[in-house]
C-alpha cells in the first residue's frame, strides 16, 4: 500500500492497486470530537466524485465523508460501525471508513501539503 | 424609562391594585440608578438612544400604534375581565372527538405539574446534571408510547397529532427504499390531518393518494396491491377518524413489500385495548397524548407523540431523552442525538421542531404512572363499553360493528337536527354530514349522557323509547386486533398509585431540577423572564380548559375575542396588519411565515422565487423552516462584527435576481447587537422581489422603540413563550404567531374547521387546505391567557419599561464582566442589545478551561449556564431579562468573576488539568462525602465556593454527564431498576 494522501475534505486515502483506503483525518477526527455514529455507504454502491457518501456523527457535530473519485465500494468498515470510537483512537487505521474501487484518482495533497493546509 | 414608581399602589384615580410593571420588572429606582451608574449612562432614554439605531426608530411622522393598546390593568382588574371573557364561552359536554376527548385531569397533577413553577418555568433540559426530575419524566413518556404503541423508541414529544402524521410522511420519504414520490393517505384520517398532508407536501412535491383503505384490504390482495402500488409509504388512521377499527396490517405489509415506510396515527387509550401497531407491521406510530390528564384547551396544547421501529431512530424529529452515565459511573439521563437537530444540521436536519410539549408530555406520563396499566385498562374498557352499549342499542343504524369509542350512525336526512336536540341537552355531537353523525364517548361520559345520547338517535331512527342494554351483545373489539401483549410494565407504573406517593414522586422529581423558581436562568436567546402567577390562573379554568377545539362558534364567544384582541395588540406592537396565532413554536411560525410568502409569489405567478437567503448567524432553525416550506437556502455571509455582510449580500441578489423568494434576518441578530443595515438590508430585498421575513425570537429587545413592520418586515414570527411570558415548561408549550403585512394576509394560516377566521384577507379566497400548520384552529388557545394577561396588565408604558429594563441588565453584565470575559460583539457605543456573547476561547487557550467546564461549574455556585456556544462556538450568550433584581445580577456576577479567578489559577498550574473544582464540576453531595477526597483543592472549595451559596444551596442529583456514551449506546427507555444499585 502506498503512502497516504490527502484531500482538502480532510480525508486521507492509501491506494492499492486499483483499491483505495478511504477514512478521516486525526485533525477531523480531533475537530469532531467523541464521534457516537458512522453511516456508510454499503458494499456496491457506486460512488460519484465530490458527492457525499457517508455521515460521521460526534455529539458535538456532523461531518460528511465525500467520495474523491467515481467508483465502487468494495467494502464499509464493520468494525467502525460498531464502534465509532475507532474514528477517534485510531483515525488512519482501524478507524478506516470505506474500500473503494476506482477508476481514475483525483490530484491529492502530500502529507506536507496537508499539513500546510491544516497549520493555516 | 417613564416615571412610574418603583413601588406602591397605581396614582391612578380609581384603579384597583398595584402597577404590574413594578412586580414584573426587577429593578426598582435604586438599583436602575446603580445599574446606569456602571453602563454610563443618566437615563434608561438616553441609555436606549445610545444602543438603539436611529435608522430603526420611528421615523417622524410614524406613530408606534401603541395607543390603540389599552392603558395598563391591575392584576385584579385582569383577572376579573379574564372572567368576564370566559363567562361568554359555553361549556358543554362534548363528544365531538377527532382527535379530542373529555379527560380527567387527576388534582395531583394539576396542581403539582401544572401549577407548580418547579415545572412551569424550567427550561428544555440543555443542562442535563440539573435537570434530572423532567428528564426521568420524559423516559417515562417515551417508554409509555413505546410500550403501547409496540415500538422501540418513542421521542420526548410532538407539537400535536396532526403535524406528527406529517413528521411521519416526511420521516418515510428520508427513510423508504422506494423512490417514488407519493404517500397514500387513508381515506378515514382526522379532517385536520388531511388539510395539513396537502399543504405540507404541496410544499415539498410529495404527491398525496387518498384511498378507502380498510375498504381495501376488505376486498382482498387485488385491491391492496392496487392501491399500494409504488408508494414511498402510507399512514392509516388507527381506528379511524370514523371510529371504524380495522386490521391495517395487510396494506402495511404491501406498503413495505414496496419499499414504503407504514406509519399510523393512533390513540393511546384504545391501544390498551386493541394491538399494537408496532406488532402490526408499523414501522411509525403518532397521535396524541391530550386524554392522558390533559384538558381539551379548545384546542391545546397538548403532547403529540412518535415512536418508530428499531433502525429508524436516527429518523426520529424532536427530541429524544436516552440513558448515559455521570463522572462516577452513575446512570443519568440526557438529550440524545442531539446533532440531527437543526441547530447543527441547518437545512440538512430531519425536521425544524425544537420546542416541543414538555410539559404535557410531562402530565401525560404521570397520568399513566398515577393509573398504571390496570387502571388505564379499567378506564378503556368503561370508555369502549358505554360506547358498544350505544350502538348495541342502536342497532343497524351504527354504521361499524367494530370501534373502540366512536360510532358513526346513519340518521338519513335529521343529522344537523338530533345534533341541534343534544346541544340543547348540553351535548355536542359531530355532524358528518346531512345523513350521518358521530359521536366519541371518553373517560367523563356518564351513564345518563350515555342514555340521552342514545334516546335523541332512538327517536331519530323511530324508536324514541330505545333503552342502554346493561351488557351490550355487541363486541366492538374482537380478534385478531384484541391485545395480547402488555405494557407498563415498569415498576414506575406501579409504584405512585396513591396520591400521597404520587405528590411525593413529583415532588422529588421536581427538587432534582433547576427552574426560575430558584434563580436566574440567564439562557440568551430564549428570554427566561417572569411567568407571573396572575397570568398564569386562567390557565385551568374550565371555561377554557374544558372547550373542544370544534365546538359551536356560539359557545366559544369568549375565547375568540381573547383571540382577536391578543392578535391586534400583537399587530399593534410589532407593526403589522394580521396575525395568526395558529402556529404552535417559532419553529411552525416560521414555517407558516415563509409558506405564507411562497403562496404570494405564486399567486403572482412568480414559480420561480425559491430562494431563501439567510445570514450564516442565524438560528439553524430558520435553514431547516425554509427547506421545508420548499425553498433552496442560500447562505450570506457575516461580517468580522457579526452584521451582515452587505457587500454579499448584494453579491447573491444579483446572482439570483429572479429567484429570491425571502430573506430570512433576526432582529435585533442572534449576536445580541442591534444592527445599523437592517433597513438597507430590508430595501435591497425589496427592490430585488423578495420578501422580508424578521425573526422575532429576539423582540424583546424591542418592544416599545421600534416595530418590526417600520423597518421592512414584510412577516415575522414572535415566541409568546419569551417576550409574552408563556412559560417554557421545560421545553414546551410554545406559541409562535405569525404577523404580517396586509399583501401576505390571503395565505397566513387558517383551519378548515374553525368556528370563524379572525384574519381579515381582504375578500382573498382561500385554498381547500386554508394554509393549516397546526392539528387545532387556534393553536394553543388554553394558554393564551397568559400573554393576553401580560399585554393587558403591562400596557405601552411597560412594555416599553421592561425592553429598557432588560437592555439595561445586559448592558450592565457586559460591562461587570467584561474584564473577566470579552464580550464578543457589541453595537453603537460599545453597548448590547438584551443579551451579550462572554468569549471563552481566550481561556481556554490560555488556560484549558472549556466552556462545558464553566457552565457546569456555574452549578456549584448555585446557576443555570447561560446559553453554550450558540452562536458561536467556545462562547456563552447571557440573558438576564429584565424581571431579575440587582442582587441575583450582582450574584451572577460574582460567580463568574470567582470561576474566573478558579480558571486562572488552573492555567497558573495551581491546580492540574484533569484534577480541578471546574474539570471535576458539578459536584454531588455524594462526592464530597463518600469515599476518601483526594483532590488538590477541598470540599468547601467545591461544593461552598463562595458565601451567598451555602443557604439555599442547590444541590445537583449527578456528576457531569458523559454525551458520548450514552450517543454511542442509545437507550430511551426508562432503565431496570438495578441500574441505579
Amino acid at each position: 500500500m502506498s503512502e497516504l494522501q490527502y484531500t482538502a475534505e480532510h480525508e486521507w486515502i492509501a491506494v492499492d492497486g486499483d483499491v483505495a483506503t478511504i477514512g478521516i483525518t486525526a485533525y477531523a477526527a480531533d475537530k469532531l470530537g467523541d464521534v457516537v455514529y458512522v453511516d456508510l455507504p454499503a458494499a456496491g454502491s457506486a460512488l460519484t466524485a465530490g458527492a457525499v457518501v457517508g455521515e460521521i456523527e460526534s455529539t458535538k457535530s456532523v461531518g460528511e465523508l465525500f467520495a474523491p473519485s467515481d467508483g465502487e465500494v468494495v467494502e464499509a468498515n464493520q468494525a467502525v460501525i460498531d464502534d465509532p470510537s475507532l474514528v477517534n483512537s485510531d483515525p488512519t487505521g482501524d478507524g478506516w471508513m470505506i474500500r473503494v474501487r476506482f477508476t481514475a484518482l483525483p490530484t491529492l495533497l502530500s502529507a506536507e501539503e496537508y499539513a500546510a493546509l491544516t497549520a493555516e | 424609562m417613564s416615571g412610574q414608581g418603583a413601588s406602591g399602589l397605581s396614582a391612578g384615580a380609581g384603579r384597583l391594585g398595584e402597577v404590574f410593571a413594578d412586580r414584573h420588572i426587577g429593578l426598582d429606582r435604586a438599583a436602575e440608578a446603580h445599574m446606569l451608574e456602571a453602563v454610563g449612562y443618566d437615563s434608561v432614554d438616553a441609555l436606549m438612544d445610545a444602543a438603539v439605531p436611529a435608522g430603526i426608530r420611528l421615523q417622524p411622522g410614524e406613530t408606534d400604534g401603541t395607543a390603540a393598546l389599552p392603558p395598563a390593568a391591575s392584576e385584579r382588574e385582569a383577572l376579573a375581565e379574564l372572567r368576564a371573557l370566559a363567562g361568554r364561552n359555553t361549556v358543554r359536554r362534548s363528544m365531538i372527538g377527532l382527535g379530542y376527548y373529555g379527560t380527567i385531569t387527576p388534582a395531583v397533577i394539576q396542581r403539582n405539574v401544572l401549577e407548580n413553577p418547579s415545572w412551569y418555568t424550567a427550561y428544555t433540559p440543555y443542562q442535563p446534571e440539573i435537570s434530572q426530575g423532567r428528564l426521568e419524566a420524559l423516559i417515562n413518556f417515551q417508554t409509555m408510547v413505546a410500550d403501547l404503541t409496540g415500538l422501540t423508541t418513542a421521542n420526548a414529544s410532538m407539537l400535536d397529532e396532526g403535524t406528527a402524521v406529517v413528521e411521519g410522511m416526511l420521516l418515510a420519504r428520508r427513510a423508504a427504499k422506494s423512490t417514488s414520490n407519493v404517500f397514500l393517505v387513508d381515506e378515514d384520517v382526522l379532517p385536520q390531518t388531511r388539510a395539513l398532508l396537502q399543504h405540507r407536501a404541496e410544499a415539498v412535491g410529495i404527491e398525496l393518494r387518498f384511498a378507502d383503505l380498510a375498504g381495501a384490504a376488505a376486498s382482498g390482495d387485488a385491491a391492496i396491491a392496487d392501491v399500494a402500488a409504488d408508494v414511498f409509504g402510507v399512514v392509516v388512521q388507527y381506528p379511524g377518524a370514523s371510529g371504524r377499527l380495522a386490521d391495517p396490517s395487510a396494506v402495511f405489509a404491501a406498503v413495505k413489500a414496496g419499499g414504503g415506510v407504514a406509519v399510523a396515527a393512533t390513540d393511546l387509550l384504545a391501544l390498551t385495548l386493541i394491538s399494537a401497531p408496532g406488532e402490526l407491521g408499523a414501522d411509525v406510530a403518532v397521535g396524541s397524548s391530550q386524554r392522558f390528564g390533559v384538558p381539551m384547551g379548545f384546542g391545546g396544547p397538548h403532547a403529540g407523540f412518535m415512536a418508530v421501529r428499531a433502525g429508524l431512530e436516527r429518523q426520529l424529529p424532536g427530541r429524544l431523552v436516552g440513558v448515559s452515565q455521570d463522572a462516577a459511573g452513575h446512570p443519568a439521563y440526557r438529550l440524545s442525538l442531539q446533532t440531527r437537530e437543526q441547530h447543527i444540521r441547518r437545512e440538512k436536519a430531519t425536521s425544524n421542531i425544537c420546542t416541543a410539549q414538555v410539559l404535557l408530555a410531562v402530565m401525560a406520563s404521570m397520568y399513566a404512572v398515577y393509573h398504571g396499566p390496570a387502571g388505564l385498562k379499567r378506564i378503556a374498557h368503561r370508555v369502549n363499553r358505554t360506547a358498544t352499549r350505544i350502538a348495541d342499542a342502536l342497532g343497524d343504524a351504527a354504521v361499524h360493528r367494530a370501534f373502540f369509542d366512536t360510532v358513526l350512525v346513519r340518521v338519513p336526512g335529521t343529522a344537523h337536527r338530533v345534533a341541534a336536540d343534544a346541544r340543547d341537552l348540553d351535548l355536542l355531537l359531530h355532524v358528518v354530514d346531512d345523513d350521518h353523525l358521530q359521536f366519541s364517548v371518553d373517560e367523563t361520559t356518564t351513564d345518563e349522557e350515555a342514555t340521552t345520547v342514545a334516546r335523541l338517535l332512538g327517536a331519530a331512527l323511530g324508536t324514541p323509547d330505545v333503552a342502554l342494554p346493561v351488557k351490550a351483545a355487541l363486541v366492538s373489539i374482537q380478534p385478531p386486533l384484541v391485545r395480547q401483549s402488555d405494557y407498563l410494565t415498569h415498576p414506575v407504573f406501579d409504584t405512585h398509585h396513591s396520591e400521597t406517593g404520587m405528590m411525593r414522586y413529583l415532588k422529588h422529581l421536581a427538587d432534582k431540577d433547576y427552574a426560575l423558581d430558584r434563580g436566574m436562568i440567564p439562557l440568551g436567546s430564549c428570554t427566561m423572564k417572569l411567568n407571573a402567577a396572575t397570568e398564569m390562573a386562567a390557565v385551568t379554568w374550565p371555561e377554557f380548559a374544558d372547550l373542544h377545539p370544534f365546538a359551536p362558534e356560539a359557545d366559544v364567544e369568549g375565547s375568540l375575542e381573547l383571540i382577536e384582541q391578543l392578535q391586534s395588540w400583537l399587530a399593534t406592537v410589532t407593526g403589522y396588519d394580521r396575525v395568526s396565532l395558529q402556529p404552535n413554536a417559532g419553529s411552525q411560525g416560521e414555517l407558516a411565515g415563509l409558506l405564507a410568502i411562497r403562496g404570494y409569489h405564486l399567486s403572482r405567478g412568480d414559480a420561480a422565487r425559491m430562494i431563501c437567503l439567510i445570514p450564516s448567524s442565524a438560528h439553524g432553525t430558520n435553514a431547516a423552516s425554509a427547506v421545508l416550506a420548499g425553498m433552496r437556502v442560500v447562505v450570506v455571509a457575516c461580517t468580522e462584527t457579526g452584521d451582515v455582510d452587505l457587500d454579499d449580500l448584494r453579491a447573491k441578489i444579483a446572482q439570483h435576481a429572479d429567484e429570491i423568494a425571502a430573506l430570512m434576518i433576526t432582529y435585533p441578530s442572534t449576536h445580541g447587537v442591534y444592527e445599523h443595515e437592517v433597513r438597507a438590508i430590508a430595501d435591497a430585498v425589496h427592490e430585488a422581489g423578495g420578501q422580508v421575513y424578521v425573526d422575532g425570537a429576539n423582540l424583546n429587545a424591542l418592544l416599545g422603540y421600534a416595530r418590526f413592520g417600520d423597518f421592512g418586515g414584510d412577516v415575522s414570527h414572535l415566541n409568546l413563550h419569551k417576550t409574552f411570558c408563556i412559560p417554557h415548561g421545560g421545553g414546551g408549550p410554545g406559541v409562535g404567531p405569525v404577523a404580517a403585512k396586509a399583501h401576505l394576509a390571503p395565505f397566513l394560516p387558517g383551519h378548515p374547521l374553525q368556528q370563524r377566521d379572525t384574519i381579515d384577507r381582504g375578500g382573498a379566497s382561500v385554498p381547500e387546505h386554508h394554509n393549516i400548520v397546526s392539528a387545532a384552529p387556534y393553536g394553543s388557545p388554553s394558554i393564551l391567557p397568559i400573554s393576553w394577561s401580560y399585554v393587558r396588565m403591562m400596557g405601552a408604558d411597560g412594555l416599553k419599561r421592561a425592553t429598557g429594563a432588560a437592555v439595561l441588565a445586559a448592558n450592565y453584565l457586559a460591562v461587570r464582566l467584561r474584564e473577566a470575559f470579552p464580550v464578543l460583539y457589541s453595537g453603537d457605543n460599545g453597548l448590547v442589545a438584551h443579551e451579550c456573547i462572554l468569549d471563552l476561547r481566550p481561556l481556554r487557550e490560555a488556560t484549558g478551561v472549556t466552556v462545558d467546564d464553566v457552565a457546569k461549574r456555574l452549578i456549584d455556585y448555585g446557576f443555570h449556564a447561560p446559553t453554550m456556544s450558540f452562536p458561536v462556538a467556545g462562547t456563552l450568550m447571557v440573558e438576564p431579562t429584565e424581571s431579575e433584581d440587582l442582587a441575583e445580577l450582582d450574584r451572577f456576577v460574582e460567580a463568574m468573576i470567582a470561576i474566573r479567578a478558579e480558571a486562572d489559577a488552573v492555567g497558573a498550574g495551581e491546580w492540574a488539568h484533569d484534577d480541578n473544582p471546574l474539570v471535576n464540576a458539578p459536584h454531588t453531595a455524594e462526592s464530597v462525602i463518600v469515599g476518601e477526597w483526594t483532590h488538590p483543592y477541598d470540599r468547601e472549595r467545591a461544593v461552598y465556593p463562595v458565601r451567598a451559596v451555602v443557604a439555599g444551596k442547590y444541590w445537583p442529583p449527578v456528576r457531569r454527564i458523559d454525551q458520548a456514551y450514552g450517543d454511542r449506546n442509545l437507550v430511551c427507555a426508562c432503565p431496570p431498576i438495578e441500574a441505579f444499585a
